[in-house]
């Protein structure tokens, strides 16, 4: 089980984290990634395999002041 | 000569600053073209899944991002959004917003000097949003900040410049851009911050809640761009008693 913005998903243990990112479609073009709370840096998420019990924080822009 | 002012080591020629929330992504593209804004906000927040729309889609290429730290309630939160935000991949400059006081949502001075001190060692332009207060702005210019902006009124109330004495003693007193920002609510708020000497104004809410969005990011531009003017004019004095004729005293007709 890995959490995504504190969401569990299912199935994404010993996948790499671009896997999970487009499996939720997710754009990498508009996001930042925290993994376990360190910034995972933009051009290694294909490296990055992902295990049980996994944080992660997807963010992006919105609108605001 | 043009009349340009700047932020780190860019140089803008607009002193309109645009936010970005409230209001229809359809609408940015025409705020920021009636706004003549060079520099847009945005806050940064967990991403929705699935093909959603992303609103660097709608902002028109060539317009500095600014990224706010909007949610942070003290200096390490700030800092966690500021990195998120550079990460994004669009630039280094970030405007700091540490708020724990969710009533009156005014900044924490002391937790933004903190933040603003390291993010400019990592090399960000660094925007502290904070109360008029000339003891602070000192400190958040020595931590490295790129500008202050104080607030003239609470977020998002529209009502004006109620701070204005404090932040003409920023503008007197330190050596970096002032730019207003937070509680401007009309077009004659923002010409009257920038014939006081602010170097830009930054406003979201007096446009997000405007009957017609881009036409009120228009008439933004022109009062700002008329109080700019007013101000390298020179505004002329007041009379504190009597009144003074315009004109001549001499050559009456005679009954």
């Amino acid at each position: 089980m890995i959490k995504v913005n504190g969401e569990n998903r299912e199935g994404f243990s010993g996948k790499t984290l671009s896997e999970l990112l487009c499996g939720l479609g997710y754009k990498e073009a508009y996001i930042a990634v925290e993994l376990n709370g360190d910034i995972v840096k933009k051009g290694s998420y294909g490296s990055v395999v992902l295990k049980d019990g996994d944080r992660l924080e997807v963010v992006n822009f919105v609108g605001g002041g | 000569m043009k009349d340009t002012w700047k932020l780190g080591d860019y140089e803008f020629t607009s002193r309109f600053i645009l936010g970005s929330g409230k209001y229809s992504l359809d609408l940015i593209k025409a705020a920021v073209e009636n706004a003549g804004a060079q520099i847009i906000t945005l806050a940064l927040r967990r991403a929705a899944t699935g093909n959603v729309a992303n609103i660097l889609d709608y902002i028109p290429k060539g317009v500095t991002l600014l990224p706010n730290t909007s949610g942070a309630r003290n200096a390490d939160e700030a800092v966690r959004i500021a990195r998120l935000a550079r990460e994004v991949g669009c630039g280094d400059f970030i405007k700091i917003e540490c708020i724990r006081d969710s009533k009156y949502l005014l900044p924490d001075n002391y937790e933004t000097a903190k933040a603003t001190e390291i993010l400019a060692k990592e090399g960000f332009v660094v925007m502290p949003y904070m109360y008029p207060d000339l003891n602070a702005a000192r400190d958040m210019a020595n931590a490295g900040a790129a500008c202050i902006m104080p607030l003239g009124a609470p977020i998002g109330t529209n009502k004006g410049l109620a701070t204005k004495e404090f932040i003409k003693i920023l503008i007197d007193e330190i050596d970096l851009p002032v730019i207003v920002d937070a509680g401007i609510g009309k077009p004659s708020q923002a010409c009257e911050a920038m014939e006081m000497g602010a170097a830009a104004v930054m406003a979201n809410t007096a446009i997000a809640t405007a009957g017609d969005v881009p036409a009120m990011a228009e008439a933004f531009k022109h009062a700002i761009t008329a109080g700019r003017a007013a101000y390298l004019a020179g505004t002329g004095r007041v009379l504190e008693t009597g009144a003074a004729a315009s004109s001549p005293l001499t050559g009456f007709l005679a009954d």
